[in-house]
């Protein structure tokens, strides 16, 4: 049986994966729904809003200028599909649709790199305009070259809230008040874990400092309370509790983000098993140390694996690529031994982070009735614990078919943690037993117009 | 031109700065040749379209195809995703249902 490769996203694990695929002689399909290649990390500018590397990616311009010079060496070897939706999996089919109408794609042997996005802790008032996620606040200034607003604030917790407040201010935004919800100059048990991370651990610091040198205050501890708008439903202002008083700082624009969360969609709809991760707080597809996951020939990598950042998202990318290789028969590349320390001394460091900037699950476990947590079909936290009351439910799913959470057009990407956080609080059960939503098909919003108008 | 200081203006200085010109909800707006149509918006009227549920205004949210918080129509009904559509001259855009209208 001749081998089609398949790889379902273009980001450093993507890429790494395509590379190694190419040494070996195969000629792998990227499928990148991006329409460059690079990912969410290395998202690019169209030519038009071109600025310079060192301004849109910083310290990793020098990894930027390598991850577009494998693409172009990659370019002939490939066949890249940028622009592309894989929306449903078929019996070896993907169900794939662009601008030019839905198609689909054979294979024998699948990598899903499908990324990560925002992990959010709804805040009251977070629907409103101006308000935009940690992720697409740094979208709008890498790939837009239009930040968010003239001052803004940054709220939620994790290394990229200091990385985008960074990058904000050195593009001449006023930055109004970094807030973390977490306290992670508290714990000096981690330290060591922390400075396993390295060179990592050290730009953490740097962008710390560089923030404090300007001026901008980073509050630790942080209890966000309400984004204030107006009549047009702007935002004018963050509220929040520190130190036990209560402040308003004024804003025109809010940056919110509590670390990132697995893209798992089509991992579910391959039917692969997951298990549940304690520390993330998320079912992950569950997979060997090189990726192989429960469903014969196909391999998972980078974050959409686990979140781990985009150096250890090229290695497991590598990884993957070489487990598809072994069970094909072809001789494993020399690097895999390299590759699997990366990934098991990164383990300890990436562990850390996630503790240090944890998900502040009791908060949101404990939000206010009135608060909205599912923005697709405006369900609040009170809506959820009612269904949870009246139904009997403990399931995640069960909740959602009761009571729509989850069930809008996001497919409870943005409201999933969160409402299963509140569905565990609620029924008296853990985060654990609740379960996780399940993908369905298709796994974004496509046009019906679209899909009527298949291609020959 | 378009503004380039961040204090006036949320718009970066970039290597080539092409304005276009697309209308929303009837109103003319100045756009940015490769920027999203959720850019073109965020900068022009503020908002993408009004949530279906109860009065509320909304401008997207993740801006990486994630939320789908930013669907908005063409003026002939057609559907498109504002995170995901580069701005062109001539656009005509709406932001309310066109039933609703």
């Amino acid at each position: 049986m001749s081998t089609t490769a398949v790889i379902i996203g273009a980001g450093p694990a993507g890429m790494a994966a395509a590379e190694m695929l190419v040494h070996a002689g195969l000629h792998p399909t990227v499928l990148d729904e991006g329409g460059q290649p690079g990912g969410q990390i290395f998202r690019k500018p169209q030519a038009q809003l071109q600025r310079p590397l060192e301004k849109l990616y910083g310290f990793d311009a020098a990894r930027a200028r390598r991850v577009n010079a494998t693409f172009a060496s990659l370019r002939s070897k490939i066949d890249y599909r940028p622009g592309i939706q894989v929306w449903a999996v078929g019996n070896e089919i993907l169900h794939l649709i662009d601008d030019s109408g839905s198609s689909v794609q054979a294979w024998t042997h699948l990598i899903v790199a499908p990324g990560a996005m925002d992990r959010i802790a709804p805040v009251r008032g977070w629907t409103a305009v101006g308000l935009y996620s940690l992720g697409g606040a740094q979208i709008a200034l890498k790939a837009e070259a239009a930040v968010i607003g003239r001052r803004v604030i940054f709220a939620g917790s994790g290394p990229l809230l200091y990385l985008v407040a960074y990058q904000y201010a050195e593009a001449g935004v006023d930055v109004a008040a970094v807030l973390e919800t977490g306290h992670p100059f508290a714990q000096i048990a981690r330290l060591p874990a922390l400075l396993s991370g390295g060179r990592l651990f050290a730009r953490g610091l740097y962008y710390m400092a560089a923030l404090r040198k300007r001026g901008i205050p980073i509050l630790t501890g942080v209890r966000l309370q309400e984004v204030i708008r107006d009549s047009d439903d702007r935002v004018t202002a963050l509220s929040f509790r520190h130190r036990g008083m209560e402040q308003v700082e004024s804003c025109d624009a809010v940056a919110l983000g509590h670390g990132l969360r697995s893209e798992t969609q089509l991992a579910d709809l391959l039917d692969i098993e997951f298990s549940f991760d304690a520390v993330q707080r998320q079912w992950l597809p569950k997979t060997d140390q090189d990726g192989r996951s429960t469903a014969s020939n196909i391999y998972l990598a980078g974050d959409g694996l686990s979140i781990r950042g985009s150096e250890i998202a090229e290695a497991s990318g590598r990884l993957a690529a070489s487990a598809l290789l072994h069970d094909i028969g072809l001789p494993a590349p020399s690097k895999v031994e390299r590759d699997r320390r990366t990934m098991r001394s990164a383990a300890r460091f990436r562990e850390a982070l996630e503790r240090t900037f944890a998900y502040p699950h009791e908060e949101v476990a404990a939000l206010p009735d009135d608060v909205v947590v599912c923005r697709c079909e405006g369900l609040s936290a009170g809506a959820i614990r009612q269904t949870v009351e009246r139904c009997g439910e403990a399931d995640i799913n069960r909740v959602k078919a009761f009571c729509r959470v989850g069930m809008g057009r996001c497919q409870g990407r943005l409201c999933g943690a969160a409402a299963a956080e509140i569905v565990a609080a609620a029924s008296g059960t853990t985060i654990e037993s609740v379960g996780r939503m399940r993908g369905q098909a298709p796994i974004k919003p496509i046009p019906l117009a679209e899909l009527v108008r298949s291609r020959p | 031109m378009l503004g380039k200081d961040p204090s006036k203006s949320r718009r970066l200085t970039v290597a080539h700065d092409e304005i276009i010109g697309i209308t929303v909800d009837g109103c003319s707006y100045e756009a940015r040749l490769g920027e999203t149509v959720l850019t073109a918006l965020r900068m022009a009227n503020g908002h993408v379209h009004s949530f279906e549920f109860y009065p509320e205004k909304r401008a997207g949210f993740c801006l990486m195809s994630a939320c789908q918080d930013c669907w908005l129509w063409h003026e002939d009904g057609r559907r498109l995703r504002a995170c995901t559509t580069r701005a062109e001259d001539g656009m005509t855009l709406v932001t309310l249902l066109p039933e609703h209208c």
